[in-house]
């Protein structure tokens, strides 16, 4: 089975902060991390290898130094990684970073198994795993809880719902996007670490995907960011501090007077 | 301070880190409290390669050495004690095979052992064998193509919970030193079980147990080397794996420290944080100094131990010394540093200094480490 799994590097969430001006995440001088769903999408590609055979590709589009997140993702146990790379590429919405993913599988040699964290912690659409599928030809299914089995070409897994799980079944190739219940991700081994070392890194560019230069980055994005602002406050907030019964108590009170 | 470690070195110090920060550390109260063997841990340890870190390449191991497990210890050892305890353990069970053991012997149960499946024990210690090895009861005898053994060994780590015990035993009494015998006992073996687990001051999340023995039998080819090299093995083992608990020491040292100065400097009094306090100041440059001293011993010893095979027992003894008494002396002024606090189990330190107390006992207290050192000095000045 070839298994392709798309990361992202993104900014750590434990130290975000605002471009003042643009109100954009800021990114420099912020610690890099592997985006923390792509970690399970891994984790479970690899365990899927583990049990099925089959190779493991981890896919970025980004900056070079997306690489340093790659290699991280081979010392959890892939065994090949692309990072799709070019100037042509910047201000992608995820119309374009689909499209761009899409040429680079087809590019590698196309996927009988496709998974993705089921959003990024820095942009939070969620639409990245569901257009590559779309760009694919590929039935997908989101917020993947669990694989249940894969027998020959047919998989079968829980879907997460508000008020319990779908189980459903697909035939491959297909994508799945997965939430944080899927699984815990491994440690990097040692062995691992030192293959991450070593690995050759595969570099696509625009040309190397053979991709139409109109439909890249921010030509091909139809989204168009006005303005980003944080939200206003509004309302008072209010603490409440003591014993669980002290704060009903207080609550209470407080409801009262509204009411 | 930069010790100019390897690549690969610094590979695995970061995933044994990883392995600290992410497991051990959120983990380590609720085990001591419940004194429960960390087999989820050990299992992640083992996935990460490193189970067989000082396994040869032939025997499904990594090939490292000395140093490279005293890197990983002091990194389990910042975590808990007890659960690096139980992880070290393993490797003091394998030793003897590696040392002294036949081919087939190693072939059989070195794999099992670098990848985790099987866990590993060493029985020396008995009721009246503490200290004094020479006071042995266990006896093995030979019975057609079987050792039968009898006698019960005390305080075993891993007890109950390996599968793989290197045991030693009399196999003739009249002949001393040259007497006993190191063997393999597997947990299926008949004539072969534990005695209730041990109450501990601290480490309580590794298994201390008694080994029993009535008329256990086992396969001939069970026996490490040759019959009558029983204590040299275990001398050379102790060589090996002394280092590793001076690295449970560093490792101690290392958390305790964390601990104290990351308080001094929140903790206000008087206006101030306490790490203004001048007092307060020098006890914390105190621990830092044993420590780094310490850390510089035991990572010289351990290279040396890699590189040369005969002749460190002294300086393994020497560095095991220093860096537990660190220990022990770091973790209590960590304690004071957070008084009253320190004092109680929300805080880490109470434990880290309950831990502390074994690293000066087991695989021979400080004062016989201080005998080998000065029997090692009598003997070097005897020859000028
Ligand atoms: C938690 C725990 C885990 C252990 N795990 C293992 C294990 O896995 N395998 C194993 O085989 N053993 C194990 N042991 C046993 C341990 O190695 C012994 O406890 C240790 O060697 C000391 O023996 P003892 O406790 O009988 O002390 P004793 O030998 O009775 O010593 C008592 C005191 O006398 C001192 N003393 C004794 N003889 C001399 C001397 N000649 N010169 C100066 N001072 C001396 C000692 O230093 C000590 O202070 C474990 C012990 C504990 C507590």
């Amino acid at each position: 089975m070839k298994i392709f799994v798309c990361v992202k590097q993104v900014p750590d969430a434990k130290d975000v902060r605002l471009d003042p001006k643009t109100n954009t995440l800021a990114r420099e001088g912020v610690q890099s991390i592997m985006n923390p769903y792509d970690r399970h999408a891994l984790e479970e590609a690899v365990r899927l290898k583990e049990q099925h055979g089959g190779t493991v590709t981890v896919i970025s589009m980004g900056p070079p130094q997306a690489e340093a997140t790659l290699r991280e993702a081979i010392s959890c146990g892939a065994d090949e990684m692309a990072l799709v790379s070019d100037r042509a590429f910047a201000g992608a919405d995820t119309w374009a970073t689909t499209y761009t993913l899409s040429m680079a599988i087809k590019k590698l040699g196309g996927a009988d198994l496709i998974i993705c964290g089921k959003q990024a912690i820095d942009g939070d659409t969620a639409q990245v795993g569901p257009g590559l599928a779309e760009r694919m030809g590929m039935p997908y299914l989101t917020c993947v809880r669990k694989v249940v089995s894969v027998a020959g070409q047919v998989i079968r897994l829980e879907r997460m719902m508000d008020d319990g799980y779908d189980l459903v079944e697909a035939e491959l190739p297909m994508l799945f996007t997965v939430v944080k219940e899927i699984n815990e991700p491994r440690i990097p081994s040692l062995k691992g670490k030192m293959k991450a070392k070593k690995q050759e890194l595969v570099m696509l560019s625009a040309a190397d995907i053979g991709a139409d230069p109109d439909l890249l980055g921010l030509k091909g994005s139809p989204t168009q960011v006005v303005n980003v602002f944080p939200p206003e406050m509004r309302g008072e907030r209010c603490l409440l501090e003591g014993t669980a019964d002290e704060q009903v108590a207080q609550l209470a009170t407080k409801l009262e007077a509204i009411l | 301070m930069d010790y100019f470690l390897s690549e690969e070195q610094e590979m695995i110090v970061d995933v044994a880190r990883q392995i600290t920060d992410e497991m051990i550390i959120p983990q380590r109260a609720e085990l001591d409290e419940k004194e429960e063997f960390p087999d989820a841990i050990l299992q992640t340890i083992a996935q990460a390669d490193l189970f067989g870190l000082y396994i040869p390449e032939e025997y499904g191991g990594f090939g490292g050495g000395c140093f490279d497990m005293v890197l990983a210890l002091e990194q389990f050892g910042r975590g808990c004690v007890g659960i690096a305890t139980a992880f070290a353990a393993n490797a003091l069970g394998a030793y003897p095979m590696l040392i002294a053991g036949s081919d087939e012997l190693k072939q059989k149960y070195l794999p099992e052992i670098a990848s985790g499946k099987k866990y590993a024990a060493f029985a020396l210690t008995e009721a009246n064998a503490g200290s004094d090895a020479s006071g042995i009861q266990t006896t093995a005898e030979l019975d057609g193509d079987h050792w039968v053994l009898n006698g019960t060994k005390q305080w075993i780590t891993n007890a109950g919970e390996a599968n793989i015990y290197t045991v030693i035993a009399i196999t003739d009494r009249a002949k001393g030193p040259r007497g006993a015998t190191m063997f393999v006992v597997e947990d299926t073996d008949e004539g072969f079980s534990y005695g209730a687990k041990e109450k501990k001051l601290g480490i309580r999340a590794s298994s201390t147990r008694e080994l029993i023995f009535k008329d256990c039998r086992i396969p001939k080819d069970r026996m490490i080397g040759r019959q009558g090299t029983g204590f040299i093995t275990i001398m050379r083992t102790l060589d090996q794996s002394r280092p590793g608990i001076a690295a449970l020491g560093l490792g101690l040292g290392q958390g305790a420290l964390d601990e104290a100065v990351t308080y001094a400097k929140q903790r206000v009094q008087f206006d101030k944080p306490i790490i203004s306090f001048q007092a307060v100041q020098h006890i914390l440059a105190d621990m830092a100094i044993q420590l780094e001293a310490s850390r510089a011993l035991v990572y010289a010893t351990a290279r040396n131990v890699d590189t040369h095979k005969t002749g460190v027992s002294k300086i393994a003894s020497m560095c095991k010394v220093m860096a537990t008494d660190m220990a022990m002396k770091v973790t209590t002024d960590a304690v004071q540093v957070l008084a009253g606090y320190g004092y109680m189990r929300e805080y880490p330190v109470e434990k880290m200094m309950r831990d502390a107390k074994i690293l000066q006992i087991y695989e021979g207290t400080n004062q016989i480490q201080r005998n080998v050192i000065g029997q090692e000095l009598n003997k070097e000045y005897g020859k000028k």
